[in-house]
């Protein structure tokens, strides 16, 4: 049963008719009060994850819990579904439960927050803030068992609970969720500095009603997201064609030795009405790599890759929604089933925008970027001390951002907004580890007129023993080139043990032992190559190489022939170039550095490592339902 | 002079004007000429004698910063205890032999602002606080022959002789154009091995929102990669080499940056925060392999964790050092040919003053050099209409610096941000919007919104009113169609503003939103308003003031345009509109306090250390920090001391400061600190934890007396302000026409009362009173504006 909203106020809102000038003031006010709310958590909380690296995200909804701004999408709807209670004045929400809100949220270790914010006895506006906790109990320190098989395994679950009632904190349920994680003073603070925020989003909205009138605020949210359908629907019209396009990609493997993983999806436009539809793609994991994808956060993510190609002023928000039809078939890995474990969603989530742009791609091949640092590939470290005392470390990593119609991709760069790394400096002072080398690895962005940004390598030499974590993908297949631009290198892991030993380690593993002076080099990807590389301008090539980010070798693939001071050999280049332009056939729109067969064939010489087996699918988790899951 | 004057685009780009070609000039000596003929000069009357303050200035051999914190000596092997060991930080130390003391009969010191079109000039008789301004056009081959020119008139108008000044206090924009240019030198960097990159990766953070990685560009650093090396060294996070430095491997690389013409160069290593000790060896292998380079090394600039944001700190400073040495150097050399010995004094990012030395050789701290003077000004200006809670606006060409000062004491932040460019420097807490007079409006084709600005006219082309070929409506435009720039207004402008042009271009979005024209205009004063409103917002509301505690002060070129407005939006008043801008500036640089601060880094949580403990460290730093202004001959006893706690519960990753007089922590201790914390805590964020504390910074500010000067004081009048009534307009307001007189500003006397609508304007400014308000001349000559209800 859906939840009861329980308004003393039964008046509804008056339609009021708006000059554009309020409009756009209330636009920048809600702006501001969004951007406040990070402001007033970043600074507030404990854990690295949320204070230094911003794994966390605001949002002010309308009445209707439609986003107004923010960054992921409404949760409301979601939410409301499937929450049986009432919501009243002075209620905050606590949930981390993404199958009792159809994935607003994809993993435990996020924390929702939701509050209606009233004003005299009527629902105005909602707020609500999610952020990544370091750890919520469950099997591994940090919570994200790439083994798990349900979800039990995971740590702690909050369906829709009410953590403040009538603007009372309910202790008790707080203290029992503490008491099942590891860190209870990071999560407790963290949880204080979100609730922070949304009382902030709170006295902003009313000093906003304050200020226009009710009835005039209400009327902005509702044209804020009017305006944003109008311009989304001219942008749809303009880039998606009626003809159907469809594109694949994968995840290389589940942690248990099998993979990859596919996704599919196939993409076309009736009308006003465009519709992705995922089937096709690959039933869901045993392991924890499954990501239950909200209908609504794809279209965020469909959102939010056009507003920033097209025009990034618009404010971002849900009002294009209904022009958009989203298919993911039940019983698949974006739509697995309860109890399917989760907490590994991570490489999943991130490679929805690869398949994104090959999608949107197609139809205008000067919008396509290439592959990108689709992942949040996480690093963990947990132990005790010297003096006994527990530390855990949880991190994300960055890598290559791909070529883009932009420019180059950054080296080293994050995919996701707000993200920033975790000092070097910071991390030794107060975790037993020397971080002995962080650069971008030369030649690991793909070439390209405009060059995919390289990945990182990271080398943790640890000073205790504990145990280690690695959460990482793009080891088998490629980031893909586009336009004629080549695929990115693809990512490692090497162990140098204390007495010189080498492991390459798999790119998902858990619970791994290390001893004091043990060195891993945790190497992510580069970005694929937008555009052909042999026009690329010669003496940028060999600036790059100047700079040591593409090596000589390196610079050959764009056809560039390097002297000993490095400077361009002319005559050199311009012949490699035409035999290469002669000997390279058609150029591909996408390349990805060969079929799968190919990558298996090779992969233990390439990586170190034996090629994933074929996922074994449970007979239950091939049945498909007969009605597509869709918006509609 | 110009109407552009009332822009501060134009304003500031002629200044960079100023710059480029006084830089093309250095060497050259030119002689001053005698004061322009059109130069205007103001004696002021002043009220009797209070004592004298003693004159500031800093000696700085930076060979002593460290001494006490981080290591000096090379062979330091001894690692340190973890919480205590994190660098202790000097500011400039001290000279060995104190200056002589200024005779008090004799002694004038002189405020310099070099803006585009105007050098102001304040002079002040110490011994009795009398102040003599002067106003000449500024020479942009030269700027120092306007100084001299203006030296001169201000000398004649006291008459004194020049050799009589003992001090000139000027606040300058050259570091911060030099960024803004991209004019900097060609730095190179030494990082420790495998921290090469540490620029190019940042902190991998890609601005915009979800997908804002499709369109980020990232620039490429200042100190460029291929002219970066590493040294073979490791330093541990306790401040213990691990592996001591490699000097022959570094001479081997360094000699491959020998003819790449490296013009400064930067030494930023991993954990050097802890101790210096390497990054010194660093340095003088670097001397020796190229000699007269200039070098800076992150444990002296900035000793602070974080290496991204202390590497390009270190950086920023070499980059703009070179500039800026050049630039003190000329005009020292100009000023000790007219005034030997004369002691010259930049003013800081953090409203201190710095000496010449010690500017040359940390230009970061001065980023902010403008905008400090502009505030101090502002504190000064207000002081003397009585208000002290203050929110200050300046609004000019291209953006926007807003600031909120609490019982006259600007608060201060460990960040500058110029442009892109964003370093671990002091800065007053300024908070810069990019809109300003400059900012184009303009109707995306998909939302039809009304958007105003980031995007600025600049100076060139410029607003569509001043005729030099823009055709972008502006916000300028916008107050020129709506009457509040009267197009044939006294401006002294050679310069008319063109009212058709800016129609034109203002119609042309007002189509785009069928909206008439005024009324659009009206609605991109609104946006803009809006936008400033919100960075008001910022330093006021979001830290838990409330603004209707504070009065509301408008400079800056387009300031007094729309503070009355942005009055209304705050509810702060009185709206204060000073002097013009150029007079304001060289009241906040020759009035500023000598200031000094000593402090350490000294993480600690408070149960594992004492009252005491905490005591001592703060009282050692009190005693650095006075010694230091003693030397400069501000005897102890004229000296007033702060101490400052930066502090968090622990766990967290900011600090906020508390400060404590000597005497209240002797008497609360830590418990008080504690108190505090936990009170401004839950005034920032709603909240306070049970959390232990943890302090991070101690420091010590000692400061002199405050400037005796007196501000100039108007003739009485009668309250009736007609007499400098010289001309009728028409303005829109509100939706609605009205009648507005225009009022010459030199003509206002004391108690005058102006009604809005009214436009006052004075040679670098003009004034907008809205209708319902009303204006009343204070003293001093600042205009206090209040609703007409009030």
């Amino acid at each position: 049963m859906p939840a009861r909203v329980i308004q003393s106020n039964p008046t509804p809102f008056k339609k009021v008719d708006l000059d554009l000038i309020t409009l756009d003031i209330i636009e920048n006010a809600m702006r501001n009060a969004r951007t406040e709310m990070d402001a007033v958590l970043f600074r507030t909380a404990m854990s690295p994850g949320i204070r230094e690296q911003h794994d966390a995200f605001p949002m002010i909804a309308n009445a209707d819990g439609k986003m107004v701004v923010g960054q992921f999408g409404s949760f409301f709807h979601g939410f409301q579904q499937g929450y049986d209670g009432d919501i009243e004045e002075g209620d905050i929400f606590l949930t981390n439960d993404p199958y009792f809100c159809n994935g607003a949220i994809s993993h435990l270790n996020d924390w929702l927050t939701m509050m209606p914010i009233y004003i005299d006895g009527r629902i105005v506006a909602w707020a609500a803030m999610f952020g990544h906790m370091t750890d919520i109990g469950g099997k591994v320190p940090g919570s994200l068992p790439t083994d798990a098989a349900q979800i039990f395994e995971e740590g702690i679950q909050i369906p829709p609970t009410k953590i403040y009632r009538n603007g009372e904190l309910n202790e008790e349920i707080l203290e029992l969720i503490l008491r099942n994680c590891r860190l209870p003073d990071w999560n407790r603070s963290d949880f204080n500095a979100i609730v922070a925020a949304l009382r902030l989003a709170e006295r902003r909205v009313v000093e906003m009603a304050d200020r226009f009138g009710v009835d005039v605020l209400h009327n902005a949210m509702q044209e804020m997201l009017d305006r944003n359908k109008r311009a989304m629907q001219e942008i749809l019209q303009m880039v998606i064609p009626e003809a159907p396009q469809y594109f694949e990609d994968f995840i290389d493997d589940d942690g248990l030795g099998m993979g990859p993983y596919k996704i599919a999806c196939t993409m076309w436009r009736e009308g006003k009405r465009v519709i992705f539809d995922f089937e096709g793609t690959d039933p869901q994991s045993i392991s924890s790599v499954n990501f239950l994808l909200n209908e609504e956060m794809f279209k965020m993510f469909l959102g939010s890759f056009f507003i920033n190609i097209f025009d990034p002023q618009i404010l971002f928000n849900d009002g294009f929604y209904d022009l958009v039809d989203v298919r993911i078939p039940r019983g698949t890995i974006l739509k697995p089933i309860r109890p399917a474990a989760l907490s590994s969603r991570t490489h999943m989530l991130a490679r929805i925008f690869d398949i994104m742009s090959g999608l949107l791609g197609q139809g205008s091949p000067d919008a396509l970027c290439a592959a990108g640092f689709s992942d949040s590939p996480h690093f963990m470290y947990s132990g005790y001390d010297k003096e006994g005392e527990w530390y855990q470390l949880y991190q994300i990593g960055f890598g290559g951002v791909p070529g883009r119609p932009a420019g180059d991709g950054p080296d080293g760069h994050s995919l996701w907004p707000s993200f920033t790394n975790v000092p070097n400096e910071f991390l030794e002072a107060y975790f037993p580890l020397r971080i002995v080398r962080y650069e971008t690895i030369a030649d690991s962005g793909g070439p390209g007129l405009h060059r995919g940004g390289n990945g990182l390598s990271m080398g943790y030499q640890f000073l205790e023993p504990g145990e280690i974590s690695i959460h990482d993908d793009r080891w088998l297949t490629h980031p893909w080139g586009v336009n004629g631009g080549q695929p990115g290198r693809r990512s490692n892991k090497l162990m140098i043990r204390r007495d010189g030993t080498q492991e390459w380690m798999e790119s998902k593993c858990d619970r791994i032992k290390v001893e004091a002076g043990d060195t891993l080099y945790f190497n992510t990807w580069g970005g694929g190559g937008w555009g052909d590389p042999l026009k690329r301008d010669a003496e940028r090539v060999a600036l790059d190489t100047k700079r040591g980010l593409v090596t000589m070798d390196g610079a050959k693939r764009y056809g560039v022939v390097l002297n000993e001071d490095l400077s361009v050999d002319e005559r050199a280049t311009t012949g490699l170039r035409d035999r290469m332009a002669t000997n390279r056939g058609e150029v591909k729109l996408f390349d990805t550095g060969g079929t799968m067969e190919d990558l298996k064939a090779r992969c233990m010489a390439d990586t170190h490592l034996e090629p994933p087996k074929q996922p074994i699918f449970q007979k239950w988790m091939q049945v498909r339902q007969p009605m597509k899951q869709a918006a509609e | 002079m110009t109407s552009s004057e009332n822009d501060l685009t134009s304003w500031f780009d002629s200044k960079l004007d100023d710059l480029q070609k006084q830089i093309d000039k250095l060497g050259k000596g030119d002689a001053a000429g005698a004061a322009e003929p059109d130069a205007t000069a103001v004696q002021t009357t002043s009220a009797p004698a209070v004592r004298t303050s003693t004159r500031p200035g800093r000696g700085t051999p930076t060979s002593e910063v460290g001494r006490n914190g981080s290591a000096v000596a090379d062979d330091v092997h001894e690692a340190r205890n973890a919480a205590s060991a994190l660098a202790a930080h000097r500011r400039p130390a001290p000279t060995a032999t104190p200056r002589r003391r200024l005779d008090l009969g004799g002694g004038y010191q002189l405020g310099v602002d070099v803006g585009g079109t105007f050098t102001d000039l304040l002079l002040i008789e110490e011994a009795t606080g009398q102040t003599f301004t002067a106003k000449v056009p500024s020479t942009p081959d030269d700027s120092s022959r306007g100084v001299l020119n203006g030296i001169e008139r201000i000398c004649a108008i006291a008459g004194i002789e020049p050799s009589a000044i003992g001090s000139v206090m000027h606040g300058t924009t050259v570091a911060t154009n030099t960024v803004l240019t991209g004019s900097g030198a060609r730095v190179g960097l030494v990082t420790t091995k495998g921290y090469k990159q540490t620029l190019q990766i940042a902190r991998s953070y890609v601005p915009g929102g979800l997908g804002g990685w499709v369109i980020f560009n990232k620039t490429d650093p200042l100190a460029p990669l291929e002219l970066t090396l590493e040294a073979d060294e490791r330093m541990g996070a306790r401040g213990e080499i691990v592996d001591p430095l490699n000097e022959e491997t570094l001479r081997r690389d360094l000699r491959k940056l020998q003819g790449e013409g490296i013009e400064a160069m930067t030494v930023s290593l991993l954990n050097a925060y802890t101790n210096g000790a390497t990054e010194q060896r660093v340095r003088r292998v670097i001397e020796e392999m190229l000699p007269g380079i200039p070098v800076s090394i992150s444990s002296e600039v900035v000793p602070e964790m974080y290496e991204y944001e202390r590497t390009e700190t270190t950086v920023v400073n070499s980059y703009i050092r070179p500039v800026v040495s050049k630039y003190i150097e000329n005009l020292k050399s100009e000023l000790d040919r007219r005034m030997n010995g004369v002691q010259l004094h930049i003013l800081r990012s953090d409203g201190g003053l710095a000496s010449a030395e010690a500017a040359k050789a940390t230009p970061v701290n001065l980023l902010m050099s403008g905008p400090a003077g502009g505030v101090s000004g502002a504190i000064w200006m207000a002081k003397q209409a009585g208000f002290d809670q203050l929110l200050t606006f300046d609004m000019g060409g291209t953006s926007t610096d807003v600031a909120l000062i609490q019982d006259g004491v600007a608060q201060t932040r460990r960040e500058t941000r110029v442009a892109d460019v964003t370093v671990r420097a002091s800065s007053v807490d300024v908070r810069t919007v990019g809109a300003g007079g400059g900012s184009i409006a303009y109707v995306p084709e998909l939302t039809r919104a009304l958007r105003v600005g980031p995007q600025s006219a600049g100076a060139e082309p410029g607003p569509a009113a001043y005729g030099k070929g823009g055709g972008e409506p502006t916000v300028t435009d916008a107050n020129v169609v709506l009457g509040y720039l009267p197009a044939n207004a006294r401006l002294g402008g050679d310069m008319k503003l063109d009212v058709e042009a800016a129609e034109a271009a203002v119609s042309r979005i007002a189509k785009a939103m069928d909206l008439p024209v005024k009324a659009t205009a009206e609605g991109i004063i609104n946006i803009v308003n809006e936008n400033m409103f919100g960075a008001l917002r910022l330093v006021s509301v979001e830290k838990g003031f409330d603004p209707r505690d504070f009065a509301l002060i408008g400079f800056g070129g387009a300031g007094p345009l729309h503070a009355n407005a942005l009055g209304k939006l705050m509810n702060s008043w009185p709206v204060i509109i000073p002097p013009g801008p150029g007079v304001l500036c060289a009241y906040g640089d020759a009035t500023t306090r000598v200031r000094d601060e000593a402090s350490r880094t000294f993480v600690r949580r408070f149960d594992e250390t004492s009252d005491a403990e905490v005591a001592d460290e703060l009282e050692g730093l009190m005693r650095q920090a006075a010694e230091a202004l003693n030397a400069e001959g501000v005897p102890r006893n004229e000296q007033t001391t702060l101490y400052q706690i930066d502090l968090r519960y622990h766990g967290q990753g900011m600090q906020l400061t508390v400060d404590i007089t000597p005497e209240e922590f002797a008497q609360g201790g830590l418990r008080e600190v504690s108190r505090r914390f936990d009170a401004m805590h839950e005034q920032l964020f709603t909240f306070r934890l049970d959390a232990m504390h943890e302090s991070y910074n101690l420091r010590a500010l000692v400061q002199g007396r405050e400037s005796s000067a007196k501000a100039h004081q108007l003739d009485h009048g009668t309250g009736d302000p007609s007499g400098a009534a010289y001309e009728q307009t028409g303005v829109y307001v509100d939706g609605r026409e009205h009648t507005a007189k225009i009022f010459d500003r030199l003509s206002l006397k004391a108690g005058d009362r102006i009604t809005g609508p009214a436009v006052v304007t004075e040679m670098d400014s003009t004034t907008m009173i809205l209708n319902d308000h009303i204006g009343k001349v204070d003293e001093v000559g600042n205009i206090l504006i209040t609703p007409a209800s009030h």
